[in-house]
């Protein structure tokens, strides 16, 4: 893990001395081959909502979660390498919000780039969170701390405080090349780690078979009961989750999310820019083997053999009885290796408002960590765990700075300074990013599951967006007051959405129904979908409304900025497995097959 | 970039997939790997990684090598721009 640590920091040193320019700081220099961009694409979403929240949704839900792959991923991934990238890497702009500016206002630009430092500082404390609360749990430092005569109860600080300072360094060094380079070592070590784990359980349970017969059906068929929202896990239908997953929410995190984006555009040229979403493509269509199918593992391992092997040393073991008449449960005669939740204050086992033990799902790929590997292969396991919440903070933390010093410090605070100005405020600014997650990371305990939260904001501020830059893209008439108002209304109405509506098995309050409750969802997960789908609307159709009410720009203007005024991208000259069109057409069908297998 | 990626992550996997393969080779039949249904783990994952390690890093030392001719150490410009772009 150590000598992990010290090839994190030494690839920001090795990268420092090309680090001359802002463009070289912020944008890699735009010269990344892109395969690697590629990777990365994938890995600066591979943070903590990745692996634990998908450990913990597959434990949760099955292999139902892999829609969050498959229908909620993989063709947004697509449509942002085959239509969307063009405008993205040819206008020349540095930053999403500046895209923004350059097709829409100055107002448009100043919104969005506001909404989305605040999001990114959010999302860099919620991995942080999850990283010090993994490193506790796990007792990682417990040793070097009784050793130090340091109270315990400080190495969730000191873990904050510990990430946060090797993230700062190599990010502080080397910007956004040294934070993509990570990005890609830390996919490796995630492979690398998992692929063992996914293995050695597989083997433990019997095979995919014995998997299959150790669970519940719905486990470990995606599709089945998605007629209705009450007859499936994840308690979504499948319109619900077909337009609030796989179009607006996915829609509006891989297309138009600067933290993913930012990795294309660091590409050496606009062709590599558009395969770098579909060279992502392929690996995350396989990802739920590695991250969702450990969650299911943890939950078919039996609890037998957990008896037998006195020296495993599983978390939080149960303080209290598990519950046997929870009859909503499907899974409920036996959990597995998942444990019961405690608080991490009070020390106590949570319970839902019936009284039954809430059950901490996010421990699941943790324990099967500690299950499945012995001393040696452990460590790297754990590194492979530490390094994916390292990724998910750092694409952040890089997104942070280049948004805060191209568009709002360079654009709102102190405009025309010298280059090595700006660089110098991006590294400060890195500086500040991390400072606000530490101060984020202190807030985000509360809710039972990461994915749920990182839903819910991203719903607020992504799901209106996609509207905008689907309009403004490809409708020329699309105008920036009408950009504006709608992005604007989109997130209220995202809001009111969320503060009138109410998972079934909620209280007032942070889940939902603030205002009143005017509607309850069979979950919580399929309120955020529809909190999606109505802030997309309310932003598309109030666009549209204001769009034609208002004065459109000259056309001349637009050329590079919408499809329609743009010479298409010109494809002949690759060999035919290069163009982007004949890969997502393969992406595709890869795609349809994984669903029939599955279903 | 002048920095091949593949070298520095070659590296890392190699050193870890080394030092795994040797542990597991000196503690076969322990009894640590009841937990990973009988296989020694270490040992065969060790020596995958040390595979990959070592292509990745022959593969980056490769690529690194070919350009190196025309790298002239000391030059802040980045190579290859302003010579007519061929």
């Amino acid at each position: 893990m150590l000598l992990y640590f010290v090839f994190v920091l030494g690839i920001g040193f090795a990268l420092k001395r090309y680090m001359k320019t802002s463009k070289d700081f912020f944008q890699a220099g735009r010269a990344l081959p892109a395969w690697i961009c590629g990777l990365a694409f994938i890995s600066a979403n591979l943070g903590a909502q990745e692996v634990i929240g998908m450990g913990a949704s597959g434990a949760k839900y099955g292999i139902a979660t892999s829609h969050f792959y498959w229908i909620g991923a993989i063709p947004a991934m697509i449509f942002v390498g085959v239509f969307m990238m063009p405008f993205y890497y040819g206008s020349k702009a540095r930053s999403v919000p500046e895209f923004l500016r350059l097709r829409f206002d100055e107002k448009t630009r100043g919104y969005n780039a506001c909404s989305f430092a605040v999001m990114t500082v959010f999302s860099s404390g919620i991995s942080m969170y999850a990283m010090a609360r993994l490193i506790q749990t796990l007792h990682v430092f417990d040793s070097l701390f009784l050793k130090l005569n340091l109270p315990v109860g400080w190495i969730f600080h000191f873990a904050i405080i510990l990430s946060a300072l090797i993230v700062l360094g190599y990010i502080f060094l080397g910007g956004l090349t040294s934070a993509i380079y990570n990005e890609v070592l830390q996919f490796f070590l995630i492979v690398a780690g998992f692929l063992p784990l996914v293995w050695v359980g597989l083997k433990n349970v019997g095979g995919w078979s014995g998997l299959k017969a150790a669970l519940p059906v719905a486990y470990t068929h995606s599709w089945r009961g998605m007629t209705n929202a009450h007859t499936n896990p994840l308690g979504v239908e499948w319109f619900g989750l077909s337009m609030g997953l796989g179009f607006v929410l996915s829609f509006g995190y891989w297309c138009t999310d600067f933290l993913v984006i930012q990795t294309a555009m660091a590409s050496d040229s606009e062709e590599s820019a558009r395969r770098v979403p579909l060279i992502a493509a392929i690996p995350k269509m396989f990802f739920p083997f590695l991250v969702i199918l450990p969650g299911l593992i943890a939950i078919a391992t039996p609890t037998l053999t957990q008896h037998a092997m006195a020296q495993a040393p599983t978390l939080n073991a149960p303080a209290a009885p598990r519950s046997a008449n929870d009859l909503n449960d499907p899974a409920s005669m036996g959990k597995g290796l998942i444990p019961v939740k405690i608080d991490p204050v009070t020390g106590k086992v949570m319970t839902d408002e019936k009284g039954h033990p809430l059950l901490d799902y996010d421990l699941a790929i943790p324990n099967m960590l500690l299950h499945y590997f012995p001393t040696g292969i452990l460590g790297l396991g754990l590194t492979a765990l530490l390094a994916s919440f390292m990724s998910g903070m750092a694409g952040n933390v890089t997104a942070f700075n280049t948004v805060w010093t191209y568009d709002l410090y360079q654009s709102y605070i102190h405009k025309n300074a010298s280059d090595a100005h700006y660089l110098k405020m991006g590294r400060w600014a890195t500086v500040g990013g991390i400072l606000l997650s530490m101060a984020t990371a202190y807030v985000a305990v509360g809710f039972n599951n990461i994915m749920d939260t990182l839903q819910l904001v991203f719903s607020f501020v992504n799901a209106p967006l996609f509207a905008t830059f689907l309009l403004g893209m490809f409708w020329k008439r699309t105008t920036g007051h009408a950009a504006f108002t709608g992005l604007v209304s989109g997130t209220v109405a995202a809001i009111i959405h969320h503060g009138l509506t109410m998972p079934a098995d909620a209280h007032p309050g942070i889940h939902g129904g603030w205002i009143a409750v005017v509607h309850m969802y069979p979950s919580e997960m399929a309120q955020n979908f529809w909190t999606a789908i109505w802030a997309f609307s309310t932003n598309f159709v109030l666009t549209v409304i204001v769009s034609l009410m208002t004065k459109p720009r000259p056309e001349p203007e637009l050329v590079g900025l919408v499809y329609s005024l743009t010479p298409k991208p010109v494809e002949h000259h690759m060999a035919w497995y290069a163009r982007p069109k004949v890969i997502a057409v393969g992406l595709i069908a890869m795609l349809v097959a994984l669903n029939l297998i599955f279903k | 970039m002048n920095l091949d990626l593949r070298i520095p992550m070659g590296l890392l996997f190699t050193i870890v997939g080394a030092i795994m393969s040797l542990y597991g080779f000196f503690t076969r039949g322990s009894v640590i790997y009841e937990r990973s249904s009988g296989m020694d783990i270490n040992l065969i994952w060790g020596t995958v990684m040390l595979v990959f390690g070592l292509t990745m890093f022959l593969l980056g030392r490769r690529a690194d090598k070919r350009p190196r001719p025309q790298a002239v150490e000391g030059t802040t410009r980045p190579l290859g721009r302003g010579h007519g772009g061929h």
